[in-house]
């Protein structure tokens, strides 16, 4: 076990890796219990297509990746929450009309510019060796400042959360934090779809959230232990998939699910119990 | 004048909902808003509070009112059953309008919290889940966070829908301490008639535009309330 973490950590673009994913399961964690009880899950999921049509069309044309995707995922963002608070448009399907069309151009357009020896499949579900040292970078600096962001207006963010027109009559400018939340989320599944993949990242979103709801009772308490959780399924799901040669963001997602699972049980078993 | 709402008109889409309605609201007074299902009485509480647009009209406090010291009791249905918030969370939350730019808690919000959970009775709550707790403990959790949010106007909106006879007493008499000994002007939306005329001292009674506002006294004598008192 030692020697495998050892060989780990002797190379670069897992340590990368490990960096970037760690804050990316964090941020997402934390976004993700907000999301998850203001049913907006779905968003991350339609986000991350959206996300993967902007990358198709920058690699295509040969620009940065993160700059060109993180701007037009955030403007989605802005437009998906708008969707699903207009109630004469459903927002569910409007989600997944969003999903699929950016899905669909992004697919024909990386197979126009086959020429570049694109490969699909690493968009589809990520790739470890996505990241080059100035994306490692700006990755850290966004998942800071979400960090930051996430905390100073953790207060709001709940009180937003759990009562929106409270919030709203007492002077909480609920629809400012709305967006917040949208934008702290684009930028977490921009930075994270590279390593977890298209299909993968929202499930980085909605499993910890809902992991650790299960044991917890109290919202501070489903936060911290979510960000744990998060973490700590991210660092397991990134050894086995170095040890066994697995794909990292399917990986991932297995320890996530074995993780809801068990949590599932234990909340089961307290409540048979009490 | 703790309140003021000048011909206030609210629409959904073309239906009218609030039709040009104008009355005042006192410090210390007990008004309860009534009405037919339908009539606009909770529609009218939500243009008070900013949470539909007018159509036309205006609404102004007093002076001893920022626009952020209101107390906002919604109907119950608002909050999800399983969301995971202890007691004390959400009470402390109610303190979040007088927080400004300071994104954290001070000791006082935190020492008014408490004060507020103890002189409602669900002190020995604070850590307990809101979520399981029973229809009238919610309530009072609501209210002391309403509490946190105001010393002196509060909003309610049918407070007493789904409990049972004895907590509803409970709860009415309990805002009725908070108007009497506190001196916190109450507005409720109400659909229970009987129980309106029995606390309050004045009565509101919409059907899309105003037919009644005055004092109770007056308002059992009129034609209308004769009318209404007997439907219910």
């Amino acid at each position: 076990m030692l020697e495998i973490l050892h060989d780990l950590f002797s190379y670069t673009f897992i340590v990368r890796a490990l960096i970037v994913g760690t804050l990316v399961s964090l941020c997402a964690a934390l976004l993700g219990v907000s999301l998850v009880l203001k049913r907006y899950s779905m968003i991350g999921d339609g986000l991350s297509h959206v996300g993967f049509g902007a990358l198709a069309v920058a690699v295509a044309f040969n620009w940065a990746p993160l700059p060109v995707a993180i701007p037009v995922v955030v403007v989605a963002a802005f437009l998906l929450l708008r969707l699903s608070e207009n109630s004469k448009i459903k927002g569910d399907s409007a989600i997944a009309l969003i999903a699929s069309s950016s899905l669909a151009i992004g697919v024909t357009v990386i197979s126009l510019a086959s020429g570049q020896n694109v490969d699909v499949y690493s968009y589809m579900f990520g790739s470890i060796l996505a990241m080059t040292e100035s994306d490692v970078y700006v990755s850290i600096a966004l998942s800071v400042v979400v960090l930051i962001l996430f905390i100073v207006f953790y207060n709001k963010i709940f009180a937003v959360t759990f009562d929106e027109n409270f919030a709203k009559a007492t002077g909480t400018r609920a629809n400012l934090y709305n967006m917040l939340i949208a934008l702290l989320t684009a930028v977490t599944i921009v930075v994270g779809m590279r390593i977890m993949g298209t299909m993968l990242i929202s499930s980085l979103i909605i499993f910890p959230a809902l992991s650790a709801m299960r044991i917890f009772r109290q919202f501070r308490a489903v936060v911290i232990a979510s960000a744990v959780i998060s973490v700590v399924c991210f660092f397991i799901g990134l050894v086995v998939s170095y040890a066994f040669s697995t794909p990292t963001g399917a990986s991932i997602v297995i320890v996530n699910l074995i993780m809801f699972l068990l949590c599932l049980s234990a909340g089961m078993i307290r409540k048979k119990v009490t | 004048m703790i309140l003021s709402c000048h011909d206030v008109t609210v629409a959904y889409d073309s239906k009218i909902a609030v039709d040009h309605v104008s009355f005042e609201v006192n410090e210390g007074e007990y008004v309860c808003i009534v009405g037919e299902n339908g009539s606009g009485k909770s529609t009218l509480l939500k243009s008070i509070l900013k949470l539909v647009p007018l159509k036309c009209g205006s609404v102004t406090f007093g002076p001893e009112i920022q626009r952020k010291r209101l107390g906002y009791l919604p109907q119950q249905t608002n909050i999800q059953k399983d969301f995971p918030a202890s007691v004390y969370e959400v009470v402390l939350s109610g303190c979040l309008n007088r927080r400004g730019l300071n994104p954290f808690y001070s000791k006082a919000d935190k020492e008014q919290a408490m004060m507020h959970m103890e002189r409602l009775g669900i002190g020995d709550f604070k850590k307990r889940s809101f979520s399981a707790l029973s229809g009238g403990q919610q309530q009072r959790v609501l209210l002391a966070r309403a509490l946190c949010a105001t010393d002196k106007l509060l909003l309610l909106d049918e407070p007493v829908t789904g409990l049972d006879p004895l907590v509803t007493e409970e709860l009415y008499q309990l805002i009725e301490q908070l108007n009497k000994e506190l001196g916190v002007t109450i507005i409720m939306v109400s659909h229970d008639i009987s129980s309106s005329i029995q606390y309050a001292d004045k009565i509101l009674h919409i059907n899309q535009s105003l037919l009644f506002y005055g004092d109770t006294k007056s308002y059992v004598t009129t034609e209308l309330g004769k009318r209404f008192l007997k439907c219910s």
